[in-house]
């Protein structure tokens, strides 16, 4: 070890890995605090039933599998420049899938019984479909890895990459139905939903990559190559745009009819954090200013790509808290025609304020996820696609 | 190396025998009392998997008045002074359960009082 | 006396005195339950769909009797805040074109093609033979999806721990919730306590009984008045409907 790593290193090794186990303990006895007391010390109630955990688990489950596109780019298609940054990218969708599960575990009302699922599977919840998704995706992604790293194994690259790049696809799919799936309310039930996943999911894979990817080449000392750069950059430019044009599609036909006009009125225009939100975080800061960044001449450097990836990421935060709490705040149509009024806030906007513990279990998520993949980084030093070496070789594009 | 391996065997050894000697059966108020639907010996090792099973049919399927209901069990075995299968450690559930290190679930949801029809006997 | 005998005694007097009191409140309702009771350990039969059918021009806006009923028969605290359990809720209408006023009680209409089930991932939703929509709260894990998935919210997650267990139905912290339809009294052979608080208060504004059967009122009531089954554009086609809507 001693010649891989400088003492600076170790040193802040154990410090990031000090920091990453604090945050994750954090999150672990805000969970706790949660289950003692109920859900209660949230901000959930019955009308905001899934509030920013389910922002942080989400993400988190969508990015996990987005990531993966990297390995496939290098696998499936063959494009040299992404090969050496499959086993990163492997590491850090097997993490963000633990982080995200992590949250998403936690928050529910009997975390203890969660084994409930396995053993009385309901073959029609898309829920229960996910439980094998998702463990499948760990298994697949762990022999993937194998493959990669293992040099007698070379052979199976492809085939398995391919395993995997239809599992993530139909993992992201499932994602999405979660939401497709319910007729209940307005923001949801449409079939746009899991293609806008996968969609999303190619973004924000691609921006959680070049964030943890300049982080642990600075972290390690090595040097980006500013050509591969280039290419992924241009990549993720274009799948925020591909985001982009399918959230428009989703909200002009939501617009077009007639009985949604209220529920985008709200969300678009007079809903308060959520058009904020969803303009400001979402389309300005989260999309428009990565953009700019990416393509603008001038700009595009690494810096600008670190920052560009990291606004993709709020935006990212941005739209599914929109869609996920403002999709409930928006009361339901039970009673198409007339106004409405209870004692069980029928017809009104409901509140939602996330309260701290469930901020605190949603970053102990993320602390996981970057706890796995420091500690994966930092083990299998190999992980790290070294382009100074392989540099002269790639530059004749 | 040796010489350590088995002290700590030994130690460990002594540990869980002081432990085992340490804890006295419990001493149970078993209330009513009386003929059980089983046998003991068979209650103490089955009664969860009756429980369970009828709780299922019941709940799932509707049948009611099967033999095997929790409220029965606390009826029947709710200490005397206090009508509660719940409190100490010689109340009959609680006892038990804490001398076997089980936790018991049931009772976050279902009663573990007996129930008394209010003015009637005393 | 022996404890054995006071304890039958007291149960036997307990029976007694509610049976009693029944027919003292209820004149009636209980010639028409002995007729439904099912027999002790038999399971509830798909041959029955039980169902309401909800009149609201009977309904009065200033009652609120079903909801205080159905909080005592479960031993549910009155809702205070957005996070406190409600199994039923009184819903006041005014119709946007016409001003007209509606009142009415809210709760699990108990849908045929119920979409709480379909997306439970443990099978904790689930609809018994007899179309009566429940949660078993030993399998529920507490995920709220079937709370996203009902377009009448008619569903409560328990955010606190539950105190106090003097009701009919089990309660507990971390599961889901709703309307049972009373099923611990409908296989007793009695009506759910709102419909009996309803007809107690001299409005009988929710008739209850078997869809499937010829001589029930109900089974002629929905087949002689126009009712209106909400959110019918789903399909899910829910056992309690509505008249005057």
């Amino acid at each position: 070890m001693a010649q891989i790593f400088s003492q600076t290193e170790t040193r802040r090794f154990y410090w990031i890995v000090a920091l990453g186990l604090l945050l994750a303990l954090t999150g672990m006895s805000a969970a706790h605090f949660m289950e003692g007391h109920g859900h209660v010390v949230t901000g959930m109630n019955n009308q905001i039933v899934w509030g920013i955990p389910h922002v942080f688990a989400i993400f988190m489950i969508i990015a996990a599998s987005g990531v993966l596109n990297i390995a496939a780019i290098g696998s499936v298609f063959g494009k040299a420049v992404y090969k050496p940054r499959a086993p990163l990218a492997g590491m850090l969708s097997i993490a963000l899938l633990a982080g995200g599960l992590f949250v998403l575990m936690l928050d529910l009302g009997r975390p203890d019984r969660v084994i409930v699922a396995a053993t009385h599977f309901n073959a029609t919840s898309v829920f229960a479909w996910n439980l094998p998704l998702y463990s499948g995706l760990f298994t697949l992604v762990a022999i993937y890895m194998w493959v990669l790293l293992e040099q007698r194994m070379h052979g199976w690259i492809k085939p398995i990459g391919l395993v995997v790049f239809t599992w993530r696809i139909m993992l992201t799919t499932g994602t999405g139905l979660i939401f497709a799936f319910l007729v209940a309310r307005q923001a949801y039930g449409s079939a746009l939903l899991p293609p806008l996943f996968i969609v999303m999911s190619f973004g924000w894979g691609l921006a959680v990559f070049h964030v943890v990817q300049s982080t642990m080449y600075y972290w390690n000392n090595k040097i980006q190559d500013p050509i591969i750069l280039r290419r992924l950059k241009n990549l993720m430019g274009v799948f925020i745009i591909a985001t982009l044009f399918l959230v428009a599609v989703y909200h002009l036909t939501n617009l077009y009819f007639a009985k949604q006009a209220a529920f985008e009125h709200f969300i678009l225009l007079d809903g308060g954090i959520y058009p904020e939100l969803f303009w400001a975080g979402y389309v300005v800061l989260g999309s428009l200013l990565p953009l700019l960044l990416i393509f603008h001449p001038r700009l595009g450097k690494i810096r600008c790509v670190v920052s560009a990836s990291m606004l993709v990421i709020l935006g990212a935060f941005s739209l599914l808290y929109v869609l996920i709490i403002g999709g409930q705040a928006f009361p339901l149509a039970i009673f198409p025609g007339y106004a409405v009024n209870s004692s069980f806030a029928d017809g009104q906007i409901s509140n939602y304020s996330p309260s701290l513990p469930e901020i605190l279990l949603g970053l102990g998520g993320l602390a996981i996820a970057f706890l796995l993949t420091s500690i994966g980084v930092r083990v299998l030093n190999s992980l790290l696609p070294n382009d100074s070496i392989t540099q002269p070789k790639q530059s004749t594009h | 190396m040796n010489l350590l391996r088995a002290l700590a065997l030994l130690l460990i050894l002594m540990i869980s025998f002081g432990s085992v000697s340490a804890v006295p059966m419990p001493k149970l108020d078993i209330g009513l009392g009386g003929h059980c639907v089983e046998n003991p010996g068979y209650m103490r090792q089955n009664h969860m998997h009756m429980l369970k099973h009828q709780r299922d049919e019941t709940v799932r399927q509707g049948i009611r008045g099967g033999k095997f209901s929790l409220s029965e069990c606390v009826n029947c075995h709710a200490s005397k002074p206090d009508d509660n299968v719940l409190g100490g450690s010689a109340h009959f559930c609680q006892g038990c359960h804490e001398y076997a290190a089980v936790k018991i679930d049931c009772f976050e949801c279902h009663s573990s009082k007996r129930k008394i029809i209010v003015g009637v006997g005393k | 006396m022996s404890d054995k005998v006071n304890l039958d005694r007291r149960q036997f007097l307990g029976t007694a005195s509610a049976a009693i009191a029944g027919f003292a409140i209820a004149p009636g309702l209980f010639l028409y339950d002995f007729a439904n009771a099912r027999p002790t350990g038999g399971a509830a039969s798909a041959g029955v769909r039980w169902g309401m059918l909800i009149d609201s021009t009977l309904c009065q806006s200033s009652c609120n009797d079903c909801v205080s009923a159905c909080n005592k028969e479960h031993d549910l605290p009155a809702a205070k805040s957005p996070t406190d359990v409600q199994w039923i809720r009184k819903v006041e209408l005014k119709q946007i074109s016409t001003g007209r006023q509606i009142s009415l009680p809210m709760m699990c209409l108990h849908c045929a093609e119920p979409p709480c089930v379909d997306v439970c991932p443990t099978q904790a939703s689930f609809k018994r033979a007899d179309g009566i929509v429940l949660v078993d709260k030993h399998r529920c894990i507490g995920c709220r999806y079937c709370m996203m998935a009902c377009p009448y919210k008619a569903r409560s997650f328990v955010h606190e721990a539950v105190l106090s267990h003097d009701g009919e139905m089990p309660r507990g912290q971390g599961t889901v919730e709703s309307c049972t339809l009373c099923d611990h009294r409908v296989d007793r052979g009695e009506q759910p306590a709102c419909v009996e608080a309803c007809a107690k208060a001299g409005h009988s504004a929710m008739l209850f009984g078997d869809l499937n059967n010829p001589d029930s009122e109900i089974y002629r009531r929905v087949r002689s008045v126009a009712s209106t089954q909400l959110r019918a554009d789903l399909g899910l086609n829910p056992n309690i409907s509505f008249v005057g809507l």
